[in-house]
């Protein structure tokens, strides 16, 4: 059987699955139950040569909780430093959620495809996102604004449930000098909310786009991007430049668990970022 | 007394007890004996010590959601069809202990477990299963990343296959084109004749095996009898899978009304996944002591039949039978050619003798097929 392995390769094989230890070196509050930890791991060499692209994701693993998929959200530049920007969601979150500084947990990655930066070179980036959902888009945008000039015009339109929810709002400003276009939107405003309020695809009203010059990238809950895929459809953008990051349960993030199949896709290793045209025919079906 | 051994690919003729000097050899090369066995009113697949432990004149009935063990004339060892288990058990193991986390000065230690791994002969590996096998080497061994448990099990195992000499109702391995007929990945494959076996020798090591055992080489009668064996198992296959077009009808049937139907029958209790010699879905756990200074990872196999498998937080994606039965049959058939290149049925219908209430996966095709909706 050629596919197995020589006995020297089976010594030398290291398991995918055990983690390498990381230490929390900096917990940042950034909405209601969700804070951005920022990871280094100890092993210097491991360091040294962990790099990441945007829209990738690291498991994490809390010894007697379990181990969760998270999205990296900070700058793909400095790797040495990985941002994970967490809801407390379930056991594991939450237990995450309870970590200080100092703290060590498990970690390995980076998994899973990239927003595809190189493509959009040259073209106009509209990038959608639903709350939690701007956070494997940040390394996105922080790449954008070390190569700006590369990108034609860049939009971003993002909307959490309320003002609260907004995620990194303090770094709104320093986008918006740098070049990129920030329209927000809310699905319920308070007293001090004098922008948009509503639906996030109904942000797509407030630009317009050439279709065959603009790349679009979006993350959100899946209706939220059944709506954006649809307005951006009714704009003639090609199916081909739509680009979006799935989610699904996660055990393995190596291919071998199956709890993360979309048809033939498994979203740990082809995905998370897909392109539209390629999912079509599954997306959306109910239950799939 | 020096004998020279038989090369590769050549086929001799083995007097029956003589089989017992083929263990032999494989025992004292290292080798742990793991082959059918009667035990619980079936015959399972566990250690064996010797050719009287082989379920001899034993044969098994099985329908849908029926296996019944049934004694004959016959003193054929090898007359049994396919076990309730499979063979996945041991390369692909229930549960294993994936590392081990202990904290020493508040700061956690990841061990990897400590595997031993024992040299273990498969006696009676039919040819649906050798290609099970085949499957989940390409699951495990052909990706980006590689499964090293799995691996260093598939690494130290020797195969003596065994053709089947009939087939059973639930069997449709011609479809699936898997069997009868053992083509490639054993070290022995022996077809059982009335008096003896015809042995065809797969590997240098499976020839050694054959040292001092009486072997004869096969003459052109022996090997006629072999092959006409061979064709009796293959005209008895009653069951059939029309696999042409298959992913493309099932993608294109996503909606279909029999998946409503299926849904309604089926008791999603993961029996065929469990059964099943290609399915792959595991999980992990972790156990840890009360004051959580040290904890155990465990893999352990899953199933897309479970509620939770696809939970994820604000929901469930698969939260009916109907989609849980959906997703595992347009995987097993469909996606998995995408994912590997291969189908992920073999045919050796063991999901449908196991499955509590007769679900059939051939009947649920030809349902979709007849009526296509789209």
């Amino acid at each position: 059987m050629s596919l197995a392995p020589t006995a020297v390769e089976l010594r030398m094989m290291p398991d995918p699955m055990l983690p390498h230890r990381a230490v929390v070196e900096d917990v940042q509050p950034e909405a209601y139950g969700i804070s951005t930890f920022s990871l280094v791991f100890m092993d210097t060499a491991q360091a040294a040569t962990y790099h990441f692209l945007p829209g990738q994701f690291n498991m994490i693993y809390l010894p007697g909780f379990g181990e969760v998929a998270i999205s990296i959200s900070s700058n793909p530049a400095t790797p040495q430093v990985m941002g994970h920007t967490i809801r407390y969601a379930g056991s594991v979150t939450r237990a995450i959620g309870r970590l200080k500084v100092g703290d060590t947990i498990g970690l390995r990655g980076p998994y899973g495809s990239a927003w595809p930066m190189e493509k959009a070179v040259g073209k106009n980036v509209v990038i959608v996102t639903g709350g939690i959902g701007l956070a494997p888009l940040r390394p996105a945008l922080f790449s954008i604004l070390r190569h700006r000039e590369d990108f034609g015009r860049v939009v971003l339109l993002y909307g959490a449930r309320t003002p609260a929810d907004l995620l990194y709002t303090g770094e709104f400003e320093r986008w918006q000098s740098g070049g990129i276009e920030v329209h927000t939107t809310v699905d319920l405003a308070d007293e001090n909310w004098h922008g948009q309020v509503g639906v996030v695809p109904a942000l797509f009203y407030r630009i317009r786009v050439d279709p065959k010059q603009t790349v679009v990238m979006t993350c959100g809950p899946e209706i939220m991007m059944r709506f954006v895929i649809y307005e951006a459809l009714a704009r003639r953008i090609p199916k081909e430049s739509i680009f979006l990051s799935m989610e699904r349960n996660m055990k393995c993030a190596i291919g071998f668990c199956g709890h993360c199949q979309f048809g033939p896709t498994f979203i740990c290793k082809e995905g998370p970022v897909l392109n539209f045209a390629a999912i079509e025919p599954f997306f959306g079906k109910e239950d799939f | 007394m020096a004998q020279d051994l038989p090369r590769i690919s050549a086929n001799v003729v083995l007097p029956k007890p003589s089989l017992q000097k083929v263990f032999d050899n494989l025992r004292a090369a290292g080798f742990g004996l793991i082959g059918p066995t009667l035990r619980d009113g079936a015959v399972v697949l566990d250690e064996i010590s010797g050719i009287e432990d082989l379920p001899v004149g034993w044969t098994a009935e099985q329908e849908p959601a029926r296996y019944r063990l049934k004694q004959t004339q016959s003193q054929d060892y090898f007359a049994y069809g396919v076990t309730p288990q499979s063979w996945k058990k041991f390369l692909f193991q229930p549960r294993i202990n994936l590392f081990s986390i202990e904290k020493t000065d508040g700061k956690w230690q990841f061990k990897p477990a400590n595997e031993t791994i024992p040299l273990r002969a498969f006696i009676g590996v039919r040819a649906c299963e050798l290609s099970a096998i085949a499957v989940q080497d390409r699951v495990f061994l052909s990706g980006e990343f590689r499964d090293p448990h799995y691996a260093r099990q598939r690494e130290r195992i020797f195969i003596l296959a065994a053709h089947c000499g009939r087939a059973f109702s639930t069997c449709f391995c011609n479809s699936m084109k898997t069997g009868p007929k053992a083509t490639e990945g054993f070290d022995l494959a022996l077809t059982e004749l009335p008096d003896t076996f015809v042995m065809e020798v797969g590997s240098e090591m499976g020839s050694e095996m054959l040292r001092n055992t009486s072997w004869e080489r096969a003459s052109a009668f022996d090997l006629g009898r072999a092959a006409q064996a061979l064709q009796k198992a293959e005209r008895s296959i009653e069951r059939q899978l029309r696999t042409e077009d298959l992913p493309k009808l099932l993608y294109e049937n996503l909606e279909h009304s029999r998946w409503d139907e299926v849904g309604a029958r089926c008791l999603s209790c993961g029996n065929c996944t469990s059964v099943c010699p290609t399915c792959f879905c595991v999980t992990v756990e972790d156990t840890c002591n009360l004051n959580l200074t040290t904890a155990d990872r465990t893999r352990l196999w899953d199933s897309c039949f479970v509620r939770e498998f696809s939970h994820v937080h604000g929901g469930n994606i698969r939260p009916t039978i109907r989609a849980r039965y959906r997703q595992w049959l347009t995987h097993k058939l469909a996606s998995w050619i995408d994912q590997f290149g291969t189908s992920g049925c073999v045919g050796c219908g063991r999901c449908i003798t196991w499955c509590p209430v007769g679900i059939d996966l051939t009947e649920e095709v030809k349902a979709i097929r007849e009526k296509v909706q789209r």
